[in-house]
């Protein structure tokens, strides 16, 4: 089974939920075996599933203003629990206000996450990247 | 056509029960004291001449036997993420009849491993990863079980990708092993049934014949399954039907005893109202829960506690039943020290011969106390059973989100278990149990319905009927519906 596992969801009290589908439903196309947690996910249950399906990737997002708090100290979690350097992508409205993309970049990547995506990034740019990170292509 | 025999061999009474699968009716019941520290067989053949006394001199086709004896089926689980596979291996071993004695998560420990040797289960469930997903803990926990000096049985259903070579590193140092499907293939999905009809066939080859119950195949012609799993069997078959005969739709079932209790609910608990956000692990459409601290003898002492700590719980249950707590701390004492006791027997016989108990007279304030115990295992074990709604505040506004199983809309519930058939007002302690809870914490509403249509398990044929139909579906339904009395 060379089919990459991901670990999808909505951080926090977000329920926002059409883009979540959008998201699977593109990354299922692309080839993934995708586990699809929904809306108002809390960190943990993104390590839990990512232990039990030994997931390759864990994608969150956050479109409502307040990723910044949700996703603070989800890198460390998942090393603690045993799952060291698995690949973190995050996207979406990450923050409130206008603050320059390239801060809010700098800011959640220093939390751990590998990529990090501004509003209206197309399904197709997170596919590629995954394909590159996962060595698939 | 003659009748079939229907032996429930449980750990205080052995229960025989007579069908005429023709007509179909109940021709006749019995109980005896089991007997499993001796000869199984001495409360059988007994519990057998008593039926036979009873219905007369009908040819016998069938005998078939189920059985909780010699302290039922106790089984260890083993999962790899607390609230992923390690509760769908509770589960599991839930739905097959099983007291879970322990759950064990991720990697298991030395301690583990030493508390798995004084503990002794007779089954363990191991489990542990999606399929194609986590390999090392199921790697790693059956090696670590390959190396306990205690031989117990072994069903494994975790990752298939690495199923078999984790039963080998078991089979390795003569450790029994049966592989079986999964229990969970998906994240969130759950495929519990290959592992329940694993353990039953394991419960049969191997421990059956551990407690001694081999014997009664003199007696008997089967001996098919753990008596809860026939409970099961039956209340699931109420609910559903059988080939065009229709059965009562979503219902609930109570089985109070003297170790624990069990509930048992049938509907798929889906949300009630639109708009909800159900979270947690999938739940299964026939639902066992076993609360093994709540039995109204042997854990009568854990009972109490619930309703507070200390002298507080001892004098809440003094309150429930208008007695005195010297009288309440006194029963307590009693009944640990002799479970087999009833009220009215107190001043005469320390055990309670087999007389029927509806004709000895009850001492008031015990029985009150009894009452009051069982209504509190009902209700905490309701309360465990049941899903649960909370409310959350997002920036978009109010959402309820919902775990474990909206049972709003069920509206039967049928109650047995000794403790229960035999009370005087059964519908009025099952009552006291779904009214409000004013001492449960406020963590959310509870998704039970406070009042359902009561029915009375008036025979105690549930495990029976559950029993009879591995092989005559039809005619345990029409019974079951004939004699569950509706209160």
């Amino acid at each position: 089974m060379n089919e990459k596992t991901l670990i999808l969801g909505v951080i926090g009290a977000d329920v926002h939920a059409v883009g979540n589908r959008i998201l699977e439903y593109a990354f299922r196309q692309a080839g993934f075996r995708v586990v699809n947690l929904g809306v108002m996910v809390q960190q943990e249950e993104y390590i839990s599933a990512a232990l039990e399906t030994a997931a390759d990737a864990i994608l969150v997002s956050s479109l409502y203003g307040h990723g910044e708090m949700d996703c603070r100290g989800l890198r460390q979690k998942c090393e603690e629990a045993g799952l060291e350097g698995i690949l973190m992508y995050v996207g979406g409205n990450l923050v409130v206000g206008k603050q320059e993309f390239h801060e809010v970049e700098m800011k959640f990547r220093a939390m751990g996450f590998d990529r990090v995506y501004p509003p209206g990034t197309a399904p197709d740019t997170a596919i590629e990247d995954l394909q590159r990170d996962l060595g698939v292509v | 056509m003659g009748i079939w025999i229907c032996l429930d061999i449980g750990s205080t009474w052995t229960k025989a029960t007579a069908v005429d699968p023709d007509a179909p009716r109940i021709v006749g019941t019995s109980r005896s004291r089991t007997t499993v520290e001796t000869d199984v067989n001495l409360g059988v053949s007994a519990a057998l001449a008593e039926l036979v006394r009873q219905c007369g001199h009908h040819s016998i086709d069938r005998r078939l036997a189920c059985s909780s004896a010699a302290g039922g089926l106790r089984m260890a689980a083993v999962g790899l993420v607390p609230e992923l596979t390690a509760e769908a291996a509770r589960r599991a071993a839930f739905s097959a009849g099983a007291k879970v004695i322990r759950t064990f998560s991720h990697e298991l420990t030395a301690a583990d491993l030493r508390d798995l040797d004084s503990m002794r289960p007779d089954i363990l469930l191991l489990c542990g990863g999606t399929d194609g997903g986590n390999r090392r803990g199921l790697l790693h926990n059956a090696a670590a079980l390959a190396s306990l000096e205690t031989v117990f049985p072994v069903v494994l259903a975790g990752n298939r990708s690495v199923a078999e070579e984790a039963a080998g590193l078991l089979r390795g140092r003569g450790k029994p092993v049966r592989i079986t499907e999964n229990v969970m293939p998906e994240f969130n999905r759950l495929n519990l049934e290959p592992a329940r009809e694993a353990i039953r066939e394991v419960f049969l080859e191997r421990i059956v014949k551990a407690k001694g119950l081999d014997k009664v195949a003199s007696l008997v012609d089967d001996l098919l399954m753990p008596t809860p799993f026939a409970v099961l069997n039956a209340v699931r078959l109420l609910a559903e039907g059988y080939d065009g005969e229709t059965g009562w739709g979503d219902l609930m079932a109570l089985d109070v005893g003297g170790a624990t209790t069990d509930v048992y609910s049938m509907a798929a608990g889906e949300p009630s109202l639109p708009g909800v956000l159900w979270k947690g692990l999938p739940e299964p459409y026939a639902k066992r829960t076993v609360e093994g601290d709540l039995g109204v003898r042997l854990n009568a002492q854990a009972i109490t506690e619930t309703l507070g700590d200390g002298l507080h719980g001892l004098s809440q249950l003094a309150l429930r039943a208008h007695v005195t707590t010297d009288t309440a701390s006194d029963w307590l004492k009693t009944i640990s020290e002799n479970p087999g006791i009833l009220p009215e027997s107190v001043s005469t016989s320390p055990i309670p011969s087999a007389c029927a108990p509806e004709a000895c007279s009850l001492s008031h304030d015990h029985s009150a106390l009894d009452s009051a115990l069982a209504i509190r295992a009902m209700q905490v074990a309701l309360q465990r059973h049941a899903g649960k709604m909370e409310e959350a505040f997002t920036p978009m506004g109010r959402v309820h989100v919902q775990t474990g199983k909206d049972l709003t809309g069920v509206r039967r519930l049928i109650l047995t278990g000794g403790p229960l058939v035999d009370a005087l007002d059964p519908a009025g302690l099952a009552n006291a149990a779904l009214s409000a809870d004013p001492s449960a914490a406020a963590s959310g509403t509870l998704l039970l319905p406070d009042k359902m249509d009561l029915f009375l398990d008036k025979s105690y044929i549930l495990a029976a009927m559950g029993l009879l139909a591995a092989e005559q579906p039809l005619v345990a339904l029409r019974i079951m519906k004939k004699e569950m009395i509706a209160l």
